[in-house]
């Protein structure tokens, strides 16, 4: 025990001395949060749109109107035909072109059904997509709207179908603010990078300075020095957590609906999960750069599957199974869940229970590979 | 058994191999370092004198042979071996950002010593190396030569009964060198065996007796003087290279 405690001791002087380690532990993570919280945005707006009118009538007006209205649509131009305006696309300066054909009002009228064209540019398939749901949705209504219109002027209430109205309550979230959505699972991120990487770099760095081979001669015990080495970022990555719980409570104003000693207790546990991966590549790295380049590989994948930011759910099957695997989705789950849904105890036990089969699983096979004889 | 008190030699290798695939880095040495003993490990870059030392401080495996250091067996007491030996390899190996200070207290901790004692060796070091005016400056400022005398120290910090030391004086200045020897002498005078693998021919002859290893294989072991009367040598240089030219 008190082998640890030296080791703990020398362990932070070597940190806090390191004037390269320091602005990695608090100030990176600050930005990110700054950054990604605010960049990360969701809500998709600003869609340049071209309208192309052959109309030019009231009706017309009034549809393109409606569309500036609602503010997700930017208004670029009014190029002269479909040609010119697919240049825009082309150049992105438009994401969208709205083609009104001639005869619009007309048909309208007469026929009482009519047809706009859209072209998107679906080079970015979410905001095509996202913005396509947008214009339908407002042609919807500009559809009812005329019909109540009319409706009223020829007083023919029989002759119109029945109406379905969708009213959407979104729940747990009612102002569908990304940032309570998104910030969590930063949070996940910022707590996995201390843990994952630092750890590694730290184990790695005593076998470049050759101060590894000094330690191997004494009577330290394996697991000891593994303790001691890998204390201080659970440490200091469960305070960066509690920092930054603070800090998003104080500066994106999110609120928590669940207990947030619940989050402490799931990352502790995961902490010592990313900790186990750290240490098993230090394992297997002789320099600085090998375990940080080994590292940074898994990262991205366990990040680009962990339902940050695209959802599992809209994975394919196979990468779905894999996410079963990642501790890194499960974390961001249980963050989500706890404070987004308010979930308790008994809600993420199950999740609690794989977290810690994972640490348990990966620390066996780290603290095995990890040898003072070689 | 009390090693202190008994007979047993500080080292006792009997056929001594280590195989990796099949290259025989250390080929069947067999040896012995008396208590108190100053031995010098000579041999070429690649004669395996670093994989026979890894052996005997526990690091590493040996494939066949047997061996035993401080009384214990380097196949089934390594941890014992450990805590009994001090060790101060050819790469500088205490923590450059830490003070003269930090790195005594903290192998002191590690090997077990309580804060009284580690208080007490931190004075005694400090005056011996006349470091007090630098026991709080980070080590990685000091010059080679007292880093070098520092970590020989720190690894006598829990007294132990052999210390092996792995070139330490590689890139040291003469004046330094001599200092060195002198620590080492007077370690040794208190009951210390030193166990010391060294390139320069001069400081081989310092010691009371010294094997020469090539390819693996123990050559030469005897006393300086013994040895070049032997192999009718002026001094050791020629001794040695009268013997790795023949093999």
């Amino acid at each position: 025990m008190r082998t640890i405690l030296f080791i703990l001791q020398k362990e932070f002087l070597q940190i806090f001395r390191n004037k390269g380690m320091l602005p990695i532990i608090f100030f990176l993570p600050l930005i990110q949060l700054l950054i990604l919280a605010y960049a990360a945005n969701y809500d998709i707006k600003n869609i340049t749109v071209d309208i192309i009118d052959n109309d030019h009538s009231l009706w017309s007006e009034r549809l393109t109107h409606k569309i500036f209205a609602s503010g997700y649509f930017k208004y670029h131009g009014t190029p002269q035909n479909i040609p010119s305006a697919m240049e825009d696309i082309k150049d992105d300066r438009a994401d969208m072109i709205l083609v009104i054909p001639p005869d619009f009002e007309q048909n309208l009228i007469r026929k009482n059904k009519q047809e706009v064209q859209i072209l998107i540019n679906a080079i970015n398939g979410m905001k095509a997509g996202i913005g396509s749901g947008y214009i339908q949705s407002i042609l919807q209504d500009y559809n009812i709207r005329i019909r109540k219109e009319w409706m009223h002027a020829t007083a023919v209430e029989t002759q119109v179908s029945p109406q379905i109205n969708v009213t959407d309550a979104y729940w747990y979230n009612p102002y569908m603010d990304y940032k309570q959505f998104m910030v969590p699972g930063i949070l996940v991120v910022l707590v996995t990078m201390i843990g994952a990487f630092l750890s590694g770099m730290n184990i790695v760095r005593e076998k470049e300075t050759g101060t590894i081979d000094q330690l191997n001669v004494t009577p330290i015990r394996k697991v000891h020095f593994i303790i001691g080495k890998l204390m201080p970022f659970w440490i200091i990555a469960m305070a960066e957590l509690a920092f930054g719980l603070v800090f998003s409570w104080w500066f994106f104003h999110l609120s928590y609906a669940g207990n947030i000693w619940l989050i402490f207790l799931f990352a502790g546990i995961y902490l010592i999960v990313m900790l186990g991966i750290g240490l098993l590549i230090s394992t297997q790295t002789q320099t600085q750069q090998q375990a940080m380049f080994i590292t940074w590989f898994f990262f991205v994948i366990f990040l680009l599957l962990s339902g940050l930011f695209t959802p599992v759910n809209s994975m394919p099957q196979w990468a779905q199974r894999i996410t079963l695997f990642n501790p890194v989705a499960w974390f961001i789950k249980v963050i989500r869940m706890v404070l987004i849904k308010g979930s308790g105890f008994s809600d993420i036990l199950p999740y609690l229970m794989i977290i810690t089969l994972f640490a348990l699983i990966i620390n066996s096979i780290a603290i095995l590979t990890y040898r003072k004889k070689s | 058994m009390n090693y202190n008190s008994s007979s047993i030699p500080a080292i006792q290798a009997e056929s001594l191999t280590k195989e990796f695939g099949d290259f025989t880095a250390v080929d069947a040495i067999t040896f012995q370092v008396e208590k108190g003993e100053i031995f010098g490990f000579l041999g070429a870059n690649g004669a395996g004198k670093t994989t026979a030392i890894r052996m005997l401080c526990g690091l590493l495996q040996p494939t066949s042979g047997s061996a035993t250091v401080a009384g214990f067996d380097v196949f089934t007491q390594p941890e014992e071996i450990k805590k009994n030996i001090g060790y101060m390899s050819q790469r500088f190996s205490l923590y450059e950002d830490l003070t003269v200070k930090e790195n005594i207290r903290f192998y002191g901790g590690i090997y077990g010593l309580s804060n009284e004692a580690i208080k007490e060796k931190t004075g005694i070091l400090l005056e011996r190396l006349k470091l007090h005016n630098e026991a709080g400056s980070l080590v990685k400022r000091l010059p080679l030569g007292w880093k070098q005398k520092l970590a020989f120290s720190v690894s006598l910090i829990h007294d132990p009964a052999i210390v092996f030391l792995d070139e330490p004086t590689g890139g040291v200045d003469p004046v330094t060198r001599r200092q060195f020897w002198e620590m080492i002498y007077e370690t040794a005078y208190g009951g210390v065996t030193i166990f010391v693998t060294t390139h320069y021919m001069d400081e081989a002859e310092y010691c009371h007796r010294i094997s020469i290893m090539v390819n693996g294989k123990i050559v030469a072991l005897g006393p300086p003087s013994g040895l070049k009367n032997k192999l009718n040598a002026d001094s050791m240089n020629q001794v040695f290279l009268k013997l790795v030219r023949q093999s």
